[in-house]
């Protein structure tokens, strides 16, 4: 009898071993996972954060710019740039042929030519006179001076040419190659060129978005829930639409852009590919979100403060406004910062409301088109040129950047404010 | 107390019915509150005496599912009744809890709430004033004075539970009901609150509601039984605890269930 029961009890341990191993491996692959897309992600998108610069010599020539010796400010915004900064790059090889001298040209950006302006609109005194100046490098010398270029193809089946990387190589052994922090990563608009392809639109238009969708969501969802938690009766009117939050919470986010489609662009005639409508669309998908977790923090008001405080003799209103919202912020607020970021990484309803677009500028308002950032990672890696391969790696991590400062802001926002109860 | 030795009554309370959706929790209640004294409500568990209490000041009206039918006489004013305000009337029938509830505020804030939502201080001299006095009937001002703007949930159980009598005299209510203020104490906390309560029955009518007998006994002038719904018995504390007239009274007070 005695010999049975220290089996059974053994029996009892060992299942409890067996079962805390089944948790730790849960918790090991879960970390194991976490941590191979995160390795992969970090060194497929650092390089994107440096850029590739050669240094060439620029004879700022007066008589090629069509100015004269001592030109205004307006003659040096009107100078024709085009053919010193074409000789530049046909200096490199004196005895380069045309096609060669094409070739040359194409190792640069398109940019090439208003960077050697900027140049000298900065400092005019360079007039006749020669300097070294720093010209972006085409995204395919760039991914070569990374290393990420494979060389050993045949020409035929590369972008960049025998006679490019033999410059190119050149110019490395010269020192006249640079790498520099790539602060155009984050200054620039997209771009069709990989070198010259930025996040500062998407990264406004993610901004705008949140904000819209911040404004309008908030105050209607939080209406929504002291409504429903405090005043509304307990019917079967309030349990129906009790059920819809939740059901609303769990519709596709894809269906709400259908609707933003359908009804904001098709019958408001509201302005397309813009954060306005971006933010609508996402403010309707983060509504039951905020309202589910504003109603369960207003929820976890003890009952006994509301009783304390309605038999002072406040008003139901009172008993709310002074007592019960405040008591319930910190669980409304960080519900509310999960929503966004929810709302920030959302890419599906965007697209069918046209934030997909090829946007190049800037936007300065929540009315001008814009892109955000995970529709950015989508279009670029939908990009054939290496170049944007590491663009569509940085670009995520920017956004989850931006998703780990706001999660924690989350997380400060509910540690600190919390109120204890005894 | 008795004025030309009629005893006054504060609160009469007549054929009074209250149901929890069908189910019935209180069946015909006909009693009479003396002003100035303290009364006891007591009975086993369950029996409807905090459902009585909690008539007093509506605190039912909460409770969707409640419903109060009958007549409860406040000054002759019924307040069941249609044109009855409940801000007005909790204003002046207070509450005290089973458990302490400060609000998660300071002290001085937990006393100064009801005075300000009632407009009863024009200035922060008038406030600090009732705040004092407040904490002063209360016995709880010695023990604060320092820890105003501290706050009300860092105090010890004792002193929390006084701070919430602070808190419902603050507003100088007629009546106070306190609904089992010392279950959640130790006697010693508990020994202070009864002293307590016997210097407020001087200006407020009192009505508690105790599962302890001896405690009926050591603070209340009048004392009602209930027992399944029905008010049993009612009386002088001292004929209830005594000489009662009912075998039920008797039974429950001796011991013999309960």
């Amino acid at each position: 009898m005695n010999k049975n029961k220290e089996q059974l009890l053994n029996k009892r341990y060992r299942a409890e071993r067996r079962f805390r191993l089944y948790g730790q491996s849960a918790i090991f692959m879960a970390l194991l996972f976490l941590t191979i897309f995160i390795f992969k992600i970090f060194s497929t998108g650092y390089s994107a954060f440096q850029k590739t610069w050669l240094i060439v010599p620029v004879n700022f020539d007066a008589e090629m710019m069509m100015i004269d010796q001592n030109p205004s400010k307006e003659d040096l915004q009107d100078a024709d740039y085009y053919d010193i900064a074409l000789k530049s790059m046909a200096d490199l090889d004196q005895n380069a042929n045309d096609d060669q001298k094409n070739q040359l040209k194409r190792m640069v950006s398109y940019f090439f030519e208003k960077e050697i302006k900027n140049e000298i609109l900065n400092n005019p005194s360079l007039i006749g006179k020669t300097k070294e100046v720093y010209l972006t490098a085409s995204d395919d010398l760039d991914q070569v001076f990374k290393g990420n270029y494979p060389r050993d193809l045949p020409e035929d089946q590369r972008r960049v040419s025998d006679y490019q990387l033999k410059i190119f190589d050149q110019l490395v052994a010269k020192g006249k190659v640079e790498s520099k922090f790539n602060i155009s990563f984050f200054t620039y608009a997209d771009s069709r060129e990989a070198e010259l392809a930025g996040i500062a639109s998407s990264f406004m238009g993610s901004i705008f978005s949140i904000l819209v969708c911040l404004m309008i969501a908030f105050p209607v969802a939080v209406l929504a829930a002291i409504y429903l938690e405090e005043f509304a009766p307990k019917n079967r009117f309030t349990d129906f639409i009790e059920v819809n939050i939740n059901n609303l919470a769990a519709v596709p986010s894809i269906v709400f852009g259908l609707l933003g489609l359908g009804v904001l662009l098709a019958i408001f005639h509201l302005p397309r590919s813009t954060p306005l409508v971006g933010g609508i669309t996402l403010s309707l998908m983060t509504l039951p979100t905020i309202i589910i977790a504003a109603r369960a923090s207003l929820k976890a008001v003890p009952p006994s403060i509301r009783e304390a405080a309605l038999a002072m003799g406040a008003s139901r209103m009172q008993t709310t406004m002074h007592h019960t919202v405040p008591l319930s912020m910190p669980g409304t607020l960080s519900g509310t910062i999960i929503g966004l970021a929810q709302a920030l990484g959302e890419t599906a309803p965007l697209i069918l409301i046209g934030m997909v677009a090829f946007v190049n500028t800037i936007p300065g308002s929540p009315m001008d088109p814009a892109a955000s950032l995970p529709v950015q990672i989508y279009i670029w890696a939908e990009s054939a040129e290496r170049g944007f391969v590491e663009k569509v790696s940085a670009c995520i991590m920017v956004l989850l950047g931006f998703l780990i400062i706001m999660n924690l802001f989350a997380q400060i926002i509910r540690h600190k404010f919390e109120k204890k109860w005894s | 107390m008795k004025k030309n030795g009629v005893k006054m009554i504060k609160i009469k309370a007549k054929n009074v019915d209250v149901f929890y959706g069908k189910k019935q929790a209180l069946y015909n209640i006909g009693l009479d509150i003396e002003e100035n004294q303290v009364t006891a409500l007591i009975g086993p568990s369950g029996c409807g005496k905090s459902t009585f209490l909690r008539c007093l000041n509506r605190m039912n009206d909460v409770i969707d599912i409640c419903s109060v039918k009958g007549e409860i006489l406040i000054n002759d004013f019924n307040i069941n009744d249609k044109s009855c305000d409940v801000v007005r009337l909790r204003e002046k029938i207070g509450m005290v809890f089973q458990k302490p509830n400060p609000f998660p505020k300071t002290v001085y804030e937990n006393i100064s709430y009801g005075p300000t939502i009632h407009g009863m201080a024009q200035s922060k001299q008038e406030m600090d004033e009732i705040v004092e006095t407040s904490l002063k009937k209360a016995a709880l001002w010695e023990e604060v004075k320092d820890r105003l703007h501290e706050p009300g949930t860092g105090l010890s159980g004792g002193q929390q539970q006084r701070l919430c009598i602070a808190r419902a005299i603050s507003v100088r209510p007629e009546v106070i009901l306190m609904d089992e203020p010392c279950s959640a104490l130790d006697p010693i906390a508990t020994a202070q609150i009864e002293e307590l309560i016997d210097e407020l029955k001087k200006e407020h009518t009192i009505i508690i509601v105790t599962h302890s007998m001896a405690q009926a006994a050591r603070v209340s002038q009048n004392t009602g039984f209930f027992h399944l719904g029905h008010l049993i018995e009612h009386g002088s504390t001292d004929k209830i605890f005594k000489n009662p007239d009912n075998t039920k009274t008797q039974d429950y007070i001796t011991g013999r269930f309960g």
